[in-house]
This record gives structure tokens, C-alpha cells and sequence, in this order.
């Protein structure tokens, strides 16, 4: 009884939270919600005609959502980072923002889960994908094995971040018989669901630009890149705004761990295109549509080289201790790294990966304009959510918002 | 309506689904929103299914269409055979099939592609050209490939279908329940063919022009959202007929038949011709073999 009357004032404490904010939130959610409303507009007139309102076509049938689904799924992954030495390590200084990198992975999965939905051209037929009530290929389909493991790992995260907060709001440290193993099982469900992202290309020998060893590794080193980004920004507004005290050495050492990592994908980018340029089979011109173009057909080189110079000089400003503890070549550096992350998953692997198709035709893709719309408005569900989430567990994290019990019977 | 599914699931589903199904899936009235999976249903309920589908295309089309379930036949395993020394290139197969098979006018799709070649780089398929334009085919140095779906063996795009919405059938045939089909299109993608089509905008076939002789895993109409491809003309085939392509080929270049049988058209070729399939290194294993028949 003491534990419902406690959740349901969780529930209700958390909407005040949510209501109350200054202009600069309230700005912020009225922006989102704005992208949204543009979203769900191109999405409804999406629906009424057809995927035709896209630039896909048959010649390249997966495009921006898809790239974006990829590339989130790096994101949510990308929790991991900071799981990893926080909880197996016992390593102080960044405990407190692991469960930031929870949330994070809570909003990403919840997009990526968005991607798919408006990829579809049934999205009314979406049930066919849950076990028991529709029929699953298992184990035979990557994309089926990515519904469950995509599936678990929100609820897993969801559970985790919401226990731990529960347990804070009542003043009390979360019981680490349940809570620890839990963790630790995100840790590889994190690297499982990258990995299974990476094998729905990686399985399919008819698109040679995929059907490489190193491509669930690419996505691994990647995603510990982008993912840590985003938290990085975040971790410097909430130290502004909020009473939250998050230490320089934190923010230090995972700019510092980013940069390995992506010292580790630009080495194994690298390593595939050495492997395509000096070969020089047939397979090279999927490579050549990305950095030179084919026979005049140029429409993502721009892109794909802005993807390369952003992660360089990331990599230098990261790997550089001066650079990575100034304020903006810091937060200089983590733009580049998602902007370049953000290219290399979202246009450089899907594109030129069907581009030319199978017969070798060279449809030029490029997203419409609807395509983008959608695309920005999950972009801001995921935004709206995470922003919400955060909101909430600031004050639960720094003891401002605790049950009645736990003031009165002291935390 | 069919019962072929409980309530208590259908309650549930339509809770889950809400507003996405509204909006969607208007147009079909008489065959039910949520279905279970062919193989699932038994033979009423399949009998049920097709005349609700007729309902539906009498009202979209006002035009009376047959929707057959001819199963496979025991002994049968079809399998075809091209001519490339025969082909020449005038696609009059490609426009046969679009006609037989009730492909979207609007946009268009079409479900066999010729590509054009240079004799002299031979198959080649990045230097190959499907939108060549000729006012006499076949052009000098150039040689055709029409490629459609290939029957394989071992299908990759079944494999990677995430809902069991196309499989190979007892015959060899690799077909795709339309109302199953989610429109992921991870078949388009696993095809090393480019063999799958999706229905990318609602399709538009005039009434006039609708082929009304149709099979329930076959040249049925479709609607926008899911993939489609060759069948090899089940709705033909099943009832020993040719496929349309085979018939309208001026030059013969196109063999069909059932590979069980020692004195068919097709062993004859496999026996007598130098045989060769697209894309061996995949071991796809075509049911679609290329021959040089001079």
C-alpha cells in the first residue's frame, strides 16, 4: 500500500516537474512539438499516398529512415560506454551520469522503433512482428532477431532507469542483488543489438558494400563515438542549469575514450577501403560512388567526404589533451564527431551500400523533402522524450524530488 | 466477413494498431482487417477469403475477378530456360507480363527487366543498360538478358523476410502473400536479382485492361505498400499452360517446364545446351538457366 500511494506520487510529482520550466524550456518543447506537428503532417499525407512521396524507389529501397534507424541504434548502444566503467569498475567520477546514457538509450531505441514504423509500407500490418500474435521468421531473418533484441533492450533500460530512479526517489540505494546483474546484462544486450543491426546488411551477400567481416565491428566503434556526444553536451547544460556537479575529469576522460575509438573506426574505414581500392574488383564501384561519384553521379560525394574530414578532426581534437579540455574545441569537437558519424551511418553505409543496385543501375538517391520532415520530426519525439526523462531525474538525482516517507522518515 | 480470427485477438490488435489502421486501410471492405497467416487457415476459411477478395475487386474495379487457389501439382518442379543467343531484345515479354499479370500502370512496374549488353565485355551487369531505346532491336554488337525473378533454390529473400510473408512452394514457385507483407522490403534488398518490386504508390490498372483470370499467390490486384514479383504465371502454369512470356516471344528464346519430367521441353535444354545460371558464386541455385542455343 505505502509502496502504490509512493508510485502514484511519483507519477503525479513527475507531471508537476515536467509543467514547470522557464522560457528557455518552454521554448525548447514548443519547438519540438512544432517539428512534430510538421512530421505527423508529411507522415499522414505519407500514408495517403505511398512511399512514393520518398526518393526511394525499387533501385534503392532503404534510404534516410533507415540510415537514421542505423545510426540511432549506435546511440542507444553507446550507453554501454558509460555502464561499463561506472558500475563494473567502481569508477566514481562519471557513476552519476550513467543513468543519463540509460535515458539516452530509452529515447534512441524509442526512435529507432519510430524509423522502422514509417519505412513500412503496412504500418497497420506492424503486428505481424510481435511473437505469438504474429509470425516471426526466427531464426532465419536479421530483421526479426533485431525486432527482439531492440525490443528487450528498451525494456531492460526502461526497467533499470525507472527502478533506480524509484529507489532514489524513496531515498534509498537500489538493492544491487536485483539492480547489478541487470546492468551487467545490459552490457552485452548494448553490443548484441549493434551487432544484430549490423548483420540484417551484413547477412546479405547481393550488396557486396555490406557483406564484410569488419561491418558489425565499424558499427561497434562507431556508435561509442556518436553516442558519448550527445551525452557530453548534455552533461555541460545540466551542470549549468541544475545543481548538478559533474566533475572536468569525467568529461575529460570520455572525450579521451572517444577519441580511441575513433581512432578505431577511421582505422578500420581504412581498412575496407584499402581492401576495395587495391583489389579493384567489381565491387570497387560502390566505394567509387561514395568518394568520387560514377559516371557523373555525385549527389552524396560532398557528403561522404564532410563525413571523413568531421571525424579527422575530431579525432585530433579529442586525442590532443589541450584541445579536449577547452571548453569549445570540446563541444567543436563532439558536433563534428556527430555530424560525421551522423553521414557515414546515415547516408555512407545504406546509399552507396545499394548503390548501383544488383543489375547495376545507378538510381540517384537523394531524400525528399517529406523524408526529412518525418526524419526531423522522430528526430524531436526523441528530443521531446528524452528531454522529459531528464527533466525528471535531475531533481530525483540531486535529492530535491523525494517521496513524503522519505523526507519524514530520512533518506 | 471471415471468422478466421478470434475475437479476443482481433479486440487487441485493433487497440494496439488504432489510428495507423484507420487511416490506412479504408479501401478493402468486405475481406477482414486482421488475418491470420495463410497457412493457418483451413480450406473454408480460404474459400471465405477469396470471395471476400472478389467482393472487393468487383467494388474497386466493377470488373468480376476470378481469384484461384490451384495448389501445386504431385511430380511437378518447374523450372525455366532462356536462349540469350535467340533473345533480341524487343521486349514484348516484358509488356505480355504486365498485361497477364495486372502490374500498375501507374506508376509502372514491371516485373521482367532486358538489359543490354556489349558483346564484347560479355554478361557485364555495371556496364549494362536497361533503358536502351531502339527502333530496330537487336542493335548491332549488343546482346539481351532478360532477368525476372529466379526461382531459387534457395531464396534469399524468404530468408530474410521477417514475417514469413513469402515462401518457396512444393513446386518451385516463390510467392508473396500480398496481405501479409508488412513492406519492409528486406527481400528487395537480400534479391540479388533486383527480381522484387514494391508497390511504392497505390497501383492503377484501368478496368478494362484487368486480366480477371487470377491466382490468390499470384497476378491478383494489389494495393500499395507491398512487394511483388514473377510467378512464373501460376495462375497459368498450375493449369499446364505456358506463362505469358514463353507464348509471346517471337523467337522462341524462352523454354519452360517441369524438370521431373525426362521428356520435357526444359531437361531436353539442360540435356542438349551449354547451361549457366546469373550469380553462381551465390549459391542462390536458380531455377532460371541461361543457355547459348547456336
Amino acid at each position: 500500500m505505502q509502496t502504490y500511494k509512493n508510485f502514484v506520487g511519483f507519477v503525479s510529482g513527475s507531471l508537476r516537474i515536467i509543467l514547470r520550466g522557464g522560457p528557455l524550456y518552454w521554448a525548447w518543447i514548443v519547438a519540438l512539438l512544432v517539428m512534430i506537428g510538421i512530421g505527423g503532417y508529411f507522415y499522414a499525407e505519407q500514408l495517403q499516398h505511398g512511399l512514393i512521396t520518398t526518393s526511394m524507389r525499387d533501385q534503392c529501397s532503404w534510404g534516410l529512415y533507415i540510415g537514421n534507424f542505423t545510426f540511432l541504434v549506435g546511440v542507444a548502444a553507446a550507453a554501454v560506454l558509460l555502464v561499463v566503467p561506472a558500475y563494473v569498475y567502481h569508477w566514481g567520477p562519471i557513476k552519476e551520469v550513467a543513468i543519463l546514457g540509460e535515458l539516452l538509450a530509452v529515447a534512441a531505441i524509442a526512435m529507432c522503433g519510430l524509423f522502422v514504423f514509417v519505412d513500412i509500407g503496412h504500418p497497420e500490418r506492424a503486428w505481424h512482428l510481435i511473437p505469438w500474435f504474429g509470425r516471426l521468421n526466427l531464426p532465419s531473418s536479421l530483421l526479426a532477431w533485431d525486432v527482439i533484441v531492440l525490443n528487450g533492450y528498451l525494456v531492460l533500460n526502461f526497467v533499470i532507469v525507472t527502478y533506480m530512479l524509484f529507489r532514489y526517489f524513496l531515498g534509498k540505494k537500489p538493492n544491487t542483488s536485483i539492480f547489478t546483474p541487470l546492468v551487467l546484462f545490459s552490457i552485452p544486450c548494448a553490443i548484441g543489438i549493434h551487432t544484430v543491426t549490423a548483420f540484417l546488411y551484413n547477412g546479405l551477400p547481393a550488396r557486396p558494400f555490406w557483406n564484410t567481416a569488419i561491418l558489425a565491428p565499424r558499427f561497434i566503434a562507431s556508435a561509442l563515438c556518436s553516442g558519448p556526444a550527445v551525452l557530453l553536451v548534455l552533461m555541460q547544460i545540466l551542470r549549468r542549469f541544475t545543481r548538478f556537479e559533474i566533475r572536468d575529469e569525467a568529461i575529460w576522460k570520455i572525450a579521451e575514450l572517444m577519441a580511441y575509438f575513433m581512432g578505431l573506426n577511421l582505422f578500420l574505414l581504412g581498412a575496407e577501403v584499402f581492401k576495395e581500392y587495391y583489389s579493384a574488383t567489381e565491387h570497387l564501384i560502390h566505394m567509387q560512388y561514395m568518394f568520387t561519384g560514377v559516371d557523373g553521379h555525385t549527389a552524396i560525394v560532398p557528403f561522404m567526404w564532410l563525413s571523413v574530414f568531421c571525424s579527422i578532426a575530431a579525432f585530433l581534437l579529442f586525442l590532443i589533451p589541450a584541445t579536449r579540455r577547452n571548453v569549445f574545441t570540446l563541444n567543436l569537437g563532439c558536433l563534428l564527431i556527430y555530424l560525421g558519424v551522423y553521414l557515414e551511418k546515415g547516408m555512407g553505409l545504406v546509399i552507396p551500400g545499394m548503390t548501383p543496385d544488383t543489375l547495376g543501375e545507378i538510381y540517384e538517391y537523394f531524400p525528399s523533402r517529406s523524408e526529412i520532415a518525418i526524419s526531423a520530426g522522430i528526430f524531436s519525439v526523441g528530443f521531446l522524450l528524452f528531454t522529459l526523462m531528464v527533466k525528471v531525474a535531475t531533481p530525483i538525482m540531486l535529492g530535491e524530488f523525494r517521496a513524503r516517507s522519505a523526507e519524514t522518515g530520512g533518506a | 466477413m471471415s471468422g478466421c480470427m478470434t475475437i479476443s485477438r482481433r479486440d487487441f490488435m485493433c487497440a494496439v494498431a488504432g489510428c495507423a489502421a484507420a487511416a490506412s486501410c479504408s479501401e478493402p471492405t468486405h475481406t477482414p482487417f486482421f488475418r491470420d497467416h495463410l497457412h493457418e487457415l483451413d480450406e473454408k476459411q480460404i474459400e471465405q477469403l477469396v470471395a471476400d477478395l472478389e467482393a472487393d475487386y468487383k467494388d474497386q474495379y466493377g470488373v468480376d475477378i476470378e481469384v484461384g487457389t490451384q495448389g501445386p501439382r504431385e511430380g511437378v518442379q518447374f523450372a525455366y530456360a532462356l536462349d540469350i543467343s535467340r533473345c533480341i531484345g524487343c521486349r514484348r515479354c516484358v509488356h505480355a507480363c504486365v498485361e497477364e499479370n495486372n502490374q500498375s500502370r501507374d506508376p509502372e512496374v514491371q516485373w521482367i527487366r532486358v538489359l543490354e549488353m556489349d558483346k564484347a565485355r560479355g554478361i557485364d551487369f555495371a556496364h549494362a543498360n536497361a533503358y536502351y531505346e531502339a527502333e530496330k532491336v537487336p542493335r548491332d554488337g549488343h546482346f539481351y538478358l532478360p532477368v525476372a525473378c529466379q526461382h531459387c533454390a534457395d531464396p534469399p529473400c524468404v530468408k530474410s523476410c521477417p514475417v514469413n510473408a513469402t515462401w518457396k512452394e512444393p513446386d518451385g514457385i516463390v510467392v508473396i502473400d500480398y496481405d501479409w507483407c508488412i513492406g519492409c522490403r528486406c527481400c528487395v534488398s537480400s534479391c540479388p536479382y533486383g527480381a522484387r518490386h514494391f508497390n511504392w504508390a497505390e497501383p492503377e490498372i484501368p478496368a478494362e485492361d484487368i486480366n480477371p483470370k487470377t491466382h490468390l499467390l499470384g497476378n491478383r490486384p494489389r494495393h500499395k505498400g507491398v512487394v511483388e514479383k514473377c510467378t512464373f504465371c501460376i495462375q497459368r502454369t498450375r493449369e499446364g499452360l505456358y506463362p505469358a512470356c514463353v507464348e509471346v516471344c517471337p523467337v522462341g528464346a524462352r523454354k519452360f517446364g517441369n524438370l521431373l519430367d525426362p521428356l520435357s521441353e526444359i531437361r531436353e535444354v539442360l540435356r542438349s545446351k551449354r547451361i549457366f545460371v546469373l550469380k553462381t558464386e551465390l549459391e542462390t541455385h536458380p531455377r532460371f538457366f541461361y543457355f547459348y542455343g547456336v
